[in-house]
């Protein structure tokens, strides 16, 4: 869906496709850079697991995921709409 | 002269003295206040103590050690950079509010006593319901309302158990304590609630981001931390305090998850924070402390800037939605890039100030072999970067392009926000000074490789996570129910239940009992009445008439009857 050249042009440079997909591939460039990082450092693990390679990226993609997915289930249960407290002179 | 004067005490006093003078003035007394109670509390030597006599009492109202001086420092500061935000506050009120609010937390910190301590508490707790009241609304009126009403309950709470020590121990100063006996415990409950602790978490989204833009600011800044102070002080090591710590970890980050006012987001995040700060406090060692302390220092500084960077979109757009902002990055580009250094400082990112401040208390989870703590400690980290670090500046400043065109806003508040950011960096890239008046000395080096890349994996991963799950994170037009609920929705039905069924019960009685004592009345009435048998005069005459019968028969008896 890419919008026409003209349309781009009009764009702030930020906001164009060409731009986004530079920066996906330079933030996946950095994050293989992060973990390959890992080889350089002597492993001193505290507890066994934060030894394993990758430790960090893995842990925090897969915890941030769990919150994310957490927070979305949490959500349906308790979300309600932004004027609930406002209806019927309920927001004392 | 002054050494029995307690520092905040300036602060208090003086700002009485603002709506007295005119308004070309007052910058120059808002900026004099914070600096003279700073140059006031580094004036006093360590180990200072001023007492004084009161009825069987003697109270300190001035204790100068490292600890309390870190804090009354970090809060003079604050008040002074605040007070450069709000210069164009046009509601006098709140500057007023604000610094006794500032002074009072100074109070605290450099309290000796639990006296000194519950008086400026209360003092603040009066303050900051003044401050989120002066934004002027009716939602901030009622949000102040409902504030107080938590406070003055925690108030409560926390005198009842300090009476009660005080006649256990027979003494009223302010030491480590131990959780060991319901005095104790209620002083204990008093302090947490005031850090937002659960189950009274939801007082502090509900009502910091009712107050104006300058407002917030000030309110996120010392009622929690004070709350931090004083358990640093009274119950370092308290292992309950690991949980509560842990839990308000994730309930801040699971909240701001959902949240979709900015300002909201923000103050779900102080609750995170805190809860770090908890945490340390709960494990107890001096490098965990030390980390709860510095922590609070910085947090102050990163969570006024992102709170000022948010104040300053609100006060130049009017909204405060995150549906209704994105894109802001075209036309404020000093404000988004204020919120973004705040951002990466409260995400621990290095060279920032989170990053020399958080890390001593995962690392003292690690020293103590508290593999399961250390584990949640770095999974909120990551929860961080995504709840605060990437949310607040993602939806606001880009996202989509909302079609809004704000400027950036006045000098006074851009000046505030680059002195809060240039601090951001500063202490991340040259801590030694912050390390320097911590409570206890410091033999942490923050910038090893192995720390730095470490926290870069988990924080750009956390960040790949958001990108992923952004479909996920759509903005809705929702709040979260939160305990909250049982006193703005169920206590508010159960009242007017209990109204209707109460007072119609009393209406019920009411008629029945006029009508007993109103059938008693006429009954008495009926023969005492004006016209009532008993009332009539003309029973007397008649009276005699039937004397004069009765003695004339009695003598037509005596004289013909038989003898």
């Amino acid at each position: 869906m890419t919008p026409p050249p003209n349309e781009t042009k009009d764009m702030h440079w930020l906001v164009r496709p060409a731009t986004i997909r530079h920066l996906w591939r330079g933030g996946l460039i950095i994050l293989a850079l992060t973990v390959l990082a890992d080889l350089l450092l002597t492993p001193h693990p505290r507890f066994g697991i934060d030894g394993s390679f990758g430790f960090y990226a893995w842990y925090g993609f897969l915890t941030c995921a769990a919150m994310v997915i957490g927070a979305k289930a949490l959500g349906l249960l308790l979300s309600r709409k932004d004027t609930y407290y406002d209806e019927s002179g309920d927001n004392v | 002269m002054f050494e029995s004067l307690p520092p905040g005490l300036i602060m208090i006093l003086g700002a009485f003295a603002l709506p007295l003078l005119p308004r070309a003035i007052r910058p120059a007394l808002l900026l004099a206040l914070p600096l003279t109670t700073m140059a006031l509390i580094w004036s006093f030597d360590a180990g200072y103590l001023f007492k004084l006599d009161f009825l069987d009492y003697t109270l300190t109202p001035i204790k100068i050690d490292a600890l309390g001086r870190l804090f009354a420092t970090i809060f003079a500061l604050m008040a002074f950079v605040g007070s450069i935000y709000a210069f164009k506050q046009k509601r006098i009120v709140e500057l007023v509010a604000a610094n006794i609010y500032a002074g009072s937390a100074i109070g605290v910190a450099l309290a000796g006593d639990l006296i000194t301590v519950f008086v400026f508490w209360e003092v603040m707790a009066v303050a900051s319901t003044v401050v989120i009241w002066s934004a002027g609304t009716d939602a901030s009126y009622k949000a102040s309302m409902r504030y107080i009403l938590v406070h003055l309950f925690g108030g409560v709470v926390l005198m009842s158990g300090i009476i009660w020590h005080i006649s256990e121990t027979g003494s009223v100063d302010f030491q480590a304590m131990l959780a060991d006996g319901p005095a104790r415990w209620l002083i204990l409950i008093g302090f947490l609630l005031n850090a937002g602790a659960p189950p009274f978490s939801a007082w502090l989204p509900d009502a910091y981001p009712e107050a104006s833009f300058s407002g917030t600011v000030f309110l996120s800044a010392f009622t929690t931390k004070t709350a931090v102070y004083v358990l640093i002080r009274g119950f370092p090591g308290e292992e309950i305090l690991i949980f509560v710590g842990i839990y308000m970890i994730f309930y801040g980050i699971i909240y701001a998850l959902l949240e979709n006012d900015m300002r909201r987001i923000l103050t779900y995040s102080i609750v995170n924070q805190v809860g770090f700060m908890i945490t340390g406090i709960g494990i107890g060692t001096e490098l965990a402390l030390n980390g709860a302390a510095a922590h609070a220092f910085t947090h102050i500084i990163y969570k006024a800037l992102l709170l000022m960077s948010a104040g300053s979109v609100l006060h130049m757009t009017a909204k405060r939605k995150c549906t209704d902002l994105g894109g802001l990055f075209r036309t404020m580009p000093l404000t988004m890039t204020c919120g973004i250094i705040g951002a990466l400082a409260i995400s621990s990112f290095p060279l920032t100030s989170g990053f020399i401040s958080k890390s001593m208390i995962s690392q003292a989870a690690a020293d103590g072999h508290m593999m399961m703590v250390w584990m949640f400690l770095a999974a909120a980290s990551a929860g961080v970067f995504l709840h605060a670090g990437i949310k607040f500046p993602w939806f606001v400043f880009f996202q989509k392009d909302s079609g809004l065109r704000p400027s950036d806003p006045p000098l006074n508040m851009r000046v505030a926000m680059v002195i809060l950011a240039s601090l951001c960096i500063g202490l991340g890239v040259w801590p030694e000074p912050l390390y320097a008046i911590l409570p206890y000395p410091v033999n942490f080096i923050p910038y090893t490789a192995d720390h730095v890349i470490k926290m870069l994996q988990l924080l750009l991963f956390a960040g790949l996570a958001f990108f992923l799950f952004l479909p996920l994170m759509k903005r809705t037009l929702t709040l979260t129910l939160d305990v909250d609920w049982f006193y703005r929705r169920a206590g508010l039905r159960i009242a007017r239940v209990l109204a209707r069924y109460v007072s119609n019960g009393l209406k019920q009685f009411d008629t029945g009992t006029s009508l007993l004592i109103g059938g008693l009345f006429r009954l008495v009435f009926r023969f005492n009445g004006p016209s009532g048998a008993f009332a009539r005069n003309t029973l007397v005459g008649s009276m005699v008439q039937w004397v004069v019968v009765l003695l004339g028969v009695y003598l037509v008896l005596f004289l013909f009857g038989p003898k």
